[in-house]
């Protein structure tokens, strides 16, 4: 059996219908366990103060912010090769997800920014980087909504994907260079000397996995969707061809 | 690809092309941000670079929507698709055409303008040598962009929607060039990344304009 | 050459509209297709011009040989006659003949900007255009609107003489007459059933 079998939109709403459920929860369970955690029995970092608890918010969203961008740059790509429906509704679906965890990103950066660094928003090139993430989102959103055919949709939106995607790695080298910043190293990197303490890292592990099962399951509900109303409208034409 | 070169090049000269336009638009911008920051001139001449980049960057926005949306209207896009040119060539000799109209005349304009916002005399040459290497880029990540609105009715505003995010790295280094060369500092990095961005949107996105075309004319 | 179809079907707007289509023009012969609107006789020829994909079947053609026309031909309202025409000439890697403006009855025109023309000038050359890009398979959708009778007799004569008689094939959707021994093919009978469900979008969410 192959994977491509579940590109066959009945055979992905029949498998993804009795996942959706445990995926939510899943989320909620784990942002549930995963927030009381981090915000109640966590220490006072010495540094940051409580502010720091804002990362169980402000870590993962970022993460998934990117990662919605990769799923819908390969979701393109095997549209644009294999031509599967589902792949090109599932990138579709996953945009507005990954633009709301970019604006999350973004929000919670602000409201932590304001106590550590004095101020909201600092042309730092990581918070530079995901506002021309944010961007990058809203102009393929609004592509797909600008074209009427759904497969020239797909196609057209691909192609913006994939050369979006080359220009953002751009983007986020000369924002590098073009200012060096106050933002702090990657701090979930296995390897580096700094890491945070356990104690904080295992309540973020939690959230994180709580924030990855939310995006599934939202992304498997809006395909669901998006394949859906494709239905809905192949059966209308279909009935109105019967009727002429 | 010559032929269609030159129809473009005469149909932006003739009356109703808009060769000046974006000329005009660009003295405006640089106009008006004076009027908006203030007249000292050791701020403007300091913000100066920039404002030109922007300026010019808005400027080549302008006249992109133009680019394939009138041979969409007239039919002529489907006549020129038959032809034996392949629309990767289409695509390319369309962003030169519009390099040749709108991206060279500013980065020549530049200068001059440059008086008006009090530029260090060692900046002008780092402006033009910038906007010179750096429009070529603007264009043609423009006509790609152009490409991929073009059966999209009233899709100008979409346009920029699409194609603003993608000026981004070729702002940064550019302006950054710019800036650097006029206070005497290291500029070999940023322009050198601003060459390879215009290198590799000449070399790779006229494919992607072409197959988009392709896309659209379908 | 010869332009055979076989077992074509096509689609407009993802809707089936003929079906097992098939035929064969000959060279230095004519086909002429008939229907009433909606029949399908635009997209029938933009397939065989190649601006749009077929749904089934097979169109045998050389490549770089079909040429369309169409009432939206392109003509850029700010260059002359001339231009215009020396524009599709080079585009298509044809030398220019002069000759192309007495078969159109252009050379009074022929420094008029375009967008001063009347609608049958203009159309005029628009049809002009078919005669400097070379193309032997011309594939024409209502070529004589907005063309007067001796307008209309004059692109017969090049279309029977500089055309045909030299080999060339013409597939012409036309309510008029135009004075071609040519055969007539009807479109309605090889309407598609509008209930199948043949377009691979809606196919595969069926």
């Amino acid at each position: 059996m192959s994977i491509w079998e579940y590109a066959n939109p009945k055979k992905f709403i029949a498998t993804t219908t009795p996942v959706i459920p445990w995926a939510f929860g899943g989320a909620m369970l784990c942002l549930l366990v995963g927030l009381v955690w981090g915000f109640f029995l966590t220490p006072q970092a010495d540094r940051f103060g409580s502010t720091v608890k804002i990362i169980y918010v402000h870590v993962p969203s970022a993460m998934m912010a990117i990662n919605a961008w990769a799923m819908m740059l390969v979701a393109s790509l095997i549209w644009l090769i294999r031509r599967h429906h589902v792949s090109a509704l599932a990138a579709k679906a996953a945009a507005p997800v990954g633009m709301t965890m970019t604006l999350i990103a973004l929000f919670t950066g602000a409201v932590w920014g304001q106590p550590m660094w004095g101020t909201w928003w600092a042309w730092d090139p990581r918070l530079t980087s995901f506002l021309i993430l944010f961007l990058f989102y809203l102009g393929y959103i609004a592509l797909w909504e600008a074209i009427p055919d759904p497969d020239q949709a797909a196609d057209l939106t691909s192609v913006l994907c994939l050369v979006g995607s080359v220009f953002a790695i751009l983007s986020r080298y000369a924002v590098l260079f073009w200012n060096q910043g106050l933002h702090q190293g990657a701090t979930l990197s296995l390897d580096a000397k700094e890491n945070i303490s356990d104690v904080y890292w295992f309540p973020l592990l939690v959230c994180l996995a709580g924030f990855i099962l939310l995006f599934v399951a939202l992304v498997l509900m809006r395909t669901g969707t998006e394949i859906r109303v494709r239905r809905l409208r192949a059966l209308e034409r279909q009935a109105q061809r019967a009727l002429a | 690809m010559k032929a269609l070169l030159l129809r473009d090049l005469r149909l932006a000269i003739r009356a109703g092309g808009g060769f000046g336009l974006s000329l005009a638009f660009f003295l405006i911008v640089v106009v008006l941000v004076p009027f908006g920051v203030g007249p000292e001139s050791d701020i403007l001449s300091r913000i100066g670079p920039g404002i030109l980049w922007v300026a010019a960057l808005l400027a080549t926005l302008l006249s992109l929507d133009r680019q394939f949306a009138l041979d969409h209207e007239d039919g002529a896009l489907p006549l020129i698709a038959t032809s034996p040119l392949p629309l990767e060539a289409v695509a390319l000799a369309k962003a030169l055409a519009h390099w040749l109209t709108t991206g060279l005349p500013l980065t020549l304009a530049a200068a001059p303008l440059g008086v008006l916002l009090n530029l260090d005399p060692a900046a002008y040459p780092w402006i033009v040598l910038t906007l010179g290497l750096g429009t070529p880029a603007l264009s043609v990540i423009g006509t790609f962009g152009a490409a991929l609105t073009v059966g999209i009715r009233r899709g100008g505003l979409l346009l920029s929607l699409l194609v603003l995010p993608l000026y981004v790295p070729t702002l940064i280094f550019g302006a950054e060039a710019a800036r650097r060369g006029a206070q005497g500092l290291e500029v070999a990095t940023p322009l050198l990344m601003l060459a390879g961005i215009t290198a590799g949107s000449l070399a790779l996105l006229p494919f992607a304009a072409g197959g988009v075309l392709r896309i659209n004319l379908r | 050459m010869t332009l055979r179809v076989q077992g074509l079907a096509v689609a407009r707007g993802g809707v089936p509209v003929l079906t097992d289509l098939g035929f064969t023009v000959d060279p230095g012969h004519a086909l002429v297709l008939r229907g009433p609107n909606g029949a399908g006789k635009t997209t029938l020829l933009r397939v065989l011009a190649g601006l749009a994909p077929p749904l089934a079947g097979r169109i045998d053609l050389p490549p770089e040989s079909a040429a369309y026309a169409s009432h939206a031909d392109g003509i850029k309202a700010t260059l002359s006659v001339t231009e215009n025409l020396r524009f599709w000439a080079a585009l298509y890697g044809r030398p220019w003949a002069d000759q192309v403006l007495d078969d159109f009855d252009l050379r009074t025109l022929k420094d008029r900007p375009a967008g001063t023309l009347s609608a049958g000038q203009s159309r005029r050359l628009g049809l002009a255009r078919l005669g400097v890009i070379g193309r032997q398979v011309l594939l024409l959708d209502e070529p004589t609107v907005s063309l007067d009778a001796a307008s209309v007799a004059r692109f017969a004569a090049w279309l029977r003489e500089r055309h045909l008689g030299r080999g060339g094939i013409a597939v012409i959707a036309t309510h008029v007459p135009l004075g071609l021994d040519a055969p007539e093919l009807d479109l309605a009978w090889f309407r598609a059933d509008p209930a199948a469900v043949s377009h691979g979008t809606d196919a595969a969410f069926l």
